[in-house]
């Protein structure tokens, strides 16, 4: 409908036939990952500028490192968000997620059945608090409130004061570090977040889903009336989210072997915080996953650039506000001239 | 346990005051706890410690928690419940030194003893006395201690602070500097950074202080869970020198396994104890305590530095709280 659309709006594959490279290139990375990707540019420009420390092979290795966790988070928050609803128990979800994985892991079970026990928890979480916005028609700020409230007490109830320290192996795999060309440290985490990435994407702008997401969150009866159904694609959301949020329980066991139920407590908001910046909109139906990758990206080199110069922290968290809140004014300014 | 009792009737005044209240509860004395939060391990063993010596003697432990580490509202609504509840006394570790004192206040005006645990109040005599830690002494040990073990090595140190505001994080912090011989904004400190304790936020924080510096060869760290994360950041390099506090089983293992080079061990089972006993007392003949009982600490190291008291880790691990 409008030129600001991420969503393919008209199926991509009739309008590829001599679509010239830069075209097919924006759509690929959605219009909406301009803004965060010329913040990324202009924060790495002035960090590498002015730190001599910024700008090397190890530090980049670090800050994809940082940005791991949050930024699997913030994939499953950007699923939701384009439906229009918002995730405040996603980090609490995840923490109850390395719980359980750790816990099992440690004595009762072998790893990889603990990791899919775990995985498979967060999933009929995610599932269940889906069935609450589909079926009782609740606000998902309200179901996804009280879910975060009482998985948080949940976390503490089974954790009994203690946290779980995690036996290396497959649950600390993804932390596990390798060089590429003798130099490059990666992390199998890299390469899981890589795939889930990419496999949202496909599954956002190649596929008929992906399209009844967008119009569910542009306009759910719109879609309802054009034969979309609204439910199925809703709940499927929550459930895909839920899943996404038990992978990135695997990737905080990789960075900390160690599950603690007062870890990530401020997930929720880093999560939302990145997918603002990356330019989706908390309205819905507009953004994706490049702008979400992108604007987690900028949150993580943010706080390790500012570090590297020098910045206080309470000023770190200063300058992020500052960048949502223009986020969020650019995107309602968009919004307008789009309308 | 009765040496524990008798220590703290020695350190209690034998003035008697208050009107009172109602103490009693189905005969029972009863006693509040608030803490911090109810999910710190720390708070839970010194909860359990607090419940295990009420029932010994015959009392009865309510205890309550802010919803985090700084929720002043959540412990002021803690301590007007259990007003409510016409305790006897109530024991309390304020997340911040003033931001309860007017709750406070009225309870101690209802003559329930208030004592403050583990963490002082400012002024001190907001309550009727502190069953702690000396703070400021443990990070002077352990300040003392890093210092020692750098040797003559010039200091390059990284702070891996707590909660802003909090008076454990400020009375640790100066302690460490001071033990250390450093003042804030000494060019031997290379960065400082807010972690609220919290391993994650810790990690990140030293793995972006230590890119920005490499010559970094001391850590001063909060409490354990930042120590951990300061040593996975440095992927267990050991010409660095991790100096913690707090004494948890988990703290004492690393320092065992090296991956600290000391921890100050605190002692909250004793804090509880003593507090319980002394609310207790105070019911049975009100006898009120006062002061500041402190409830020392102790330096734990496998590699002791000459003129520096320490226990090594088996001791550590006899000692340590959970």
């Amino acid at each position: 409908m409008t030129a600001t659309q991420t969503p393919p709006a008209p199926a991509p594959e009739t309008t590829a036939a001599g679509s010239p490279l830069k075209s097919a290139a924006v759509r690929a990375l959605g219009n909406s990952a301009a803004g965060p990707l010329a913040a990324l540019a202009i924060a790495i420009a002035v960090f590498a500028l002015s730190t001599d420390t910024f700008f090397t092979i190890d530090n980049g290795s670090l800050i994809v490192q940082q940005f791991l966790v949050v930024g699997t988070l913030a994939l499953g928050q950007t699923l939701i968000i384009l439906t229009a609803g918002i995730d405040l128990a996603n980090a609490a979800i995840m923490v109850l997620g390395t719980l359980v994985i750790a816990r099992l892991g440690q004595h009762t079970l072998p790893a990889g059945v603990a990791l899919v026990v775990g995985i498979l928890l967060c999933t009929a979480i995610g599932g269940l608090a889906g069935a609450f916005v589909t079926r009782l028609r609740l606000p998902p700020f309200i179901v996804t409130l009280g879910v975060l409230s009482v998985l948080t007490a949940v976390s503490q109830l089974f954790a009994g004061g203690e946290s779980f320290s995690v036996p290396p192996g497959l649950l600390t795999f993804l932390g596990e570090r390798s060089y590429l060309f003798g130099r490059i440290e990666v992390t199998y985490g890299m390469g899981v977040m890589l795939v889930l990435g990419l496999g949202l994407w496909f599954l956002l702008t190649q596929t008929s889903w992906g399209r009844s997401v967008y119009a569910v969150g542009d306009d759910e009866e719109a879609a309802r009336l054009t034969g979309i159904n609204t439910r199925r694609t809703l709940l499927s959301v929550y459930v895909l989210a839920g899943f996404v949020y038990a992978i990135g329980a695997w990737q905080a066991l990789g960075r900390i072997p160690n599950a603690d139920p007062n870890a990530f407590q401020t997930g929720n908001l880093d999560s939302i915080t990145a997918v603002v910046i990356g330019g989706t909109s908390l309205f819905g139906g507009r953004g994706g996953i490049p702008g979400t990758v992108l604007g987690a990206l900028v949150v993580t080199v943010l706080s390790n650039g500012l570090t590297q110069a020098g910045i206080d922290s309470l000023y770190q968290q200063v300058a992020t506000g500052i960048l949502v809140i223009t986020a969020v004014a650019v995107d309602r300014v968009v919004r307008r001239r789009a309308a | 346990m009765t040496g524990l009792t008798l220590l703290v009737t020695g350190c209690t005044s034998t003035k008697s005051g208050g009107s009172g209240g109602g103490s009693q509860s189905g005969g029972k004395v009863t006693v509040g706890l608030v803490t911090k939060t109810n999910s710190n391990p720390y708070f839970v063993k010194l909860r359990d410690s607090a419940k295990a010596e009420a029932d010994k003697r015959g009392a009865k432990l309510i205890p309550l928690a802010g919803k985090f580490d700084g929720d002043n509202q959540g412990q002021v609504d803690a301590i007007n419940n259990l007003v409510a509840q016409n305790v006897a006394g109530i024991l309390i570790t304020p997340s911040n030194s003033s931001g309860v004192l007017g709750a406070i206040k009225a309870a101690r005006a209802k003559g329930i003893v208030v004592i403050a645990l583990d963490t002082a109040t400012e002024p001190a005599d907001a309550v009727d006395a502190t069953i702690a830690t000396d703070n400021t002494a443990a990070g002077v040990s352990q300040g003392k201690y890093v210092k020692a073990a750098l040797g003559k090595r010039k200091p390059a140190l990284v702070m891996l602070d707590g909660t802003p505001g909090s008076t454990v994080n400020t009375q640790r912090h100066s302690g460490f500097l001071k033990g250390f011989g450093l003042k804030d904004g000494s060019p031997g400190i290379k960065g400082t950074a807010v972690t609220n304790g919290d391993q994650t936020k810790a990690q990140t924080a030293m793995e972006n202080l230590y890119q920005r510096d490499r010559d970094v060869n001391s850590v001063y760290t909060l409490n354990e869970p930042a120590a951990a994360g300061a040593s996975e950041a440095l992927g267990g390099k050991k010409s660095v020198v991790i100096g913690s506090i707090d004494g948890s089983c988990a703290g004492v293992r690393n320092v065992r396994s090296g991956k600290f080079a000391a921890t100050v061990m605190q002692f909250p089972k004793k804090m509880a104890q003593l507090g319980v006993d002394a609310v207790i007392d105070y019911a049975k003949d009100k006898k009120k305590p006062s002061g500041f009982i402190d409830t020392g600490s102790q330096l734990i190291t496998d590699k002791p530095q000459p003129g520096l008291e320490s226990k090594d880790t088996a001791w550590g691990l006899k000692n340590c709280w959970g």
